[in-house]
């Protein structure tokens, strides 16, 4: 018997209305599935926290609402549970939000799971763990801790739905964990069963992205085209208990399915292909090869599973410094050597006035998200001249201050910079800095709550 | 001999960049199983990690997976911090995949 994974987002922002094909589809297949939404980037936790901090009732995935109201009561009535780490920094906030909706809708009887015990702030002294991966600018003399959470597996997001949950709310999760705890559920996967599991992350790693795997960042006009791409179908994986494992996507929607989505989306974020850990199974895809079932339909062959790490990676989050922005816009005749000159100008005006900020200069245009600090490209370019570009500058410090006079040096252009000068933009905005380690699995113990909507009325 | 041609990346195989800290990958993928050969023989980790040179890239890894007709290159240091250091207006280095395809690479005519 197959069973269906749907993706209904990829990342917090991601297109609301995605899960509605997703869910339609799920129905009328007819077949046991699920839905889940990976909302929750690595220094999303952290800004969350943040948010809860200026409201305890705030901190969760913003667009929860927006996301799950379309389909939740569809899901419901199909017995299709939907998982997320939309609870970000505050798990039990985001189910009391779904609580509301479901009575809203009609539905009191939806049973909530929350999962905890991904936050570790208090509970770890992380001064005493091994340092995992580091931010080189990160001063621990000063730094000041937001948020510390630990990627938990599957385990805990599987025993709610064999619980019975129709919504499982997790903060911090690996994102595959998100796929494997219903494969785990439907088919009884032991926890180590090594080669199943590998399905179950090959499956959440192809489809934590949602569109990524669907025709999302890979279509190049000309080059590479999809259909539709204003309305790319999420992703839907089909499963069987043998460790059968194809990709699709909705009917009606756009996007593609094939051997070059799947093969980017596979090599996503991954860097030894022998080993891509996960909290719940080590992934091999050296073996892997891929087979075009028919339209959007392809098949993936040959994973490999190895034992699961004794560790967890936890992630911890501090306050950093600031970041200012400015920007001018040049144009027409001239505009490069105007460019040049204005780019020069800034480097001076903030060495005379002494701010103690890091800065960069970009030419918006001619060279900037390739480019280096220092300019390397757009110093060095000599080609043609550009209709137009745009002068960014930015700086870093740990002076707001300073920072924020370092962007409106970039305002004060529009007086004092070159001819035609115009369209100056300039923000401040506070920097995460992060730092994992790594943690023995049993000292995170993960635990989980279960009620109904109208229980939690109460 | 046959006559040769120089093209960029671009214009025979595909990539996707994505990030953990100050570390990239980006993985290269023919379009034409025939190109295969050529790539692994030309797309060299001295010449990536050369491309990537400007922005202090200490080192670059190739797997290759031939199986699966691709390749991912590992790219250290070459984030200038990474996405919550950098200043760049890329600190996640999505756009560095188009830079490993403008590398030209000699091909049959």
């Amino acid at each position: 018997m197959t069973f269906l994974v749907g993706n209904g987002s990829g990342f917090s922002g991601d297109r609301v209305d995605a899960p509605i094909p997703v869910v339609r589809s799920l129905v009328a297949s007819g077949l046991p599935a699920a839905l889940f939404f990976e909302t929750l980037g690595e220094r999303t936790v952290a800004l969350a926290q943040l948010e809860r901090r200026r409201d305890p009732e705030a901190g969760y995935e913003p667009m929860l609402e927006r996301l799950l109201e379309p389909i939740l009561a569809d899901c419901h009535r199909h017995r299709i549970p939907i998982l997320g780490n939309f609870g970000a920094a505050n798990p039990p906030a985001a189910a009391r939000l779904i609580a509301r909706l479901a009575r809203r809708l009609g539905l009191p009887n939806l049973r909530i799971a929350v999962v905890e015990g991904d936050d570790v702030m208090g509970q770890i002294a992380l001064d005493q763990l091994p340092v995992h991966e580091a931010d080189g600018s990160l001063d621990m003399r000063h730094a000041r801790l937001v948020a510390a959470n630990a990627y938990i597996g599957a385990e805990p997001l599987a025993a709610a739905l064999a619980a019975g949950a129709d919504v499982v709310v997790a903060g911090r999760t690996s994102d595959p964990a998100l796929a494997i705890a219903p494969l785990m559920n439907h088919f009884g996967w032991a926890a180590d069963d090594w080669e199943r599991l590998a399905i179950g992350a090959a499956c959440g790693h192809l489809l934590e992205c949602g569109s990524q795997v669907t025709g999302g960042v890979f279509w190049d006009p000309g080059f590479k085209d999809i259909p539709d791409p204003a309305n790319i179908g999420f992703p839907i994986a089909e499963v069987t208990a043998e460790g059968g494992l194809v990709i699709t996507k909705p009917a009606d929607t756009g996007g593609l399915v094939d051997f070059r989505t799947v093969k980017e989306q596979l090599l996503y974020e991954l860097h030894d292909p022998a080993r891509y850990i996960t909290p719940d199974v080590v992934l091999d895809i050296t073996g892997c090869h891929l087979e075009q079932l028919g339209p959007d339909r392809v098949a993936v062959h040959g994973l490999r599973g190895h034992p699961r790490p004794e560790t967890l990676k936890v992630t911890a989050c501090f306050e950093g410094s600031w970041l200012g922005e400015g920007e001018v816009s040049v144009a027409g005749p001239n505009a490069l050597a105007r460019a040049r000159a204005t780019a020069d100008v800034l480097h001076r005006r903030l060495e005379m006035r002494g701010l103690p900020v890091r800065a960069r200069l970009d030419l918006i245009g001619l060279a900037s998200v390739l480019d280096s600090d220092a300019g390397t490209l757009w110093r060095g370019y000599e080609g043609p001249e550009p209709p137009e570009l745009r002068i960014r500058l930015a700086a870093e410090g740990a002076d707001r201050d300073a920072v924020d006079q370092a962007a409106r040096e970039v305002l004060a252009l529009l007086c004092c910079g070159t001819a035609g000068t115009g369209g100056a933009r300039w923000r401040v905005t506070p920097r995460i800095l992060t730092r994992s380690y790594l943690v023995l699995r049993e000292r995170v113990p993960t635990r989980f709550t279960l009620r109904t909507a109208e229980e939690m009325a109460a | 001999m046959s006559a040769m041609k120089d093209v960029p990346l671009h214009a025979i195989a595909h990539a996707r960049a994505g990030d953990k800290g100050n570390r990239a990958n980006i993985s290269l993928i023919p379009y034409d199983p025939a190109h295969y050969a050529l790539l692994a023989e030309q797309v060299t980790e001295a010449r990536v990690l050369e491309l990537f040179a400007h922005r202090g890239a200490t080192r670059c890894t190739r797997y290759d997976l031939p199986l699966l007709q691709a390749f991912n290159f590992v790219i250290d240091d070459v984030l200038e911090g990474g996405v919550n250091g950098s200043l760049n207006l890329d600190g996640h280095g999505k756009t560095a995949s188009f830079r490993l395809l403008s590398l030209m690479v000699r091909v049959p005519a």
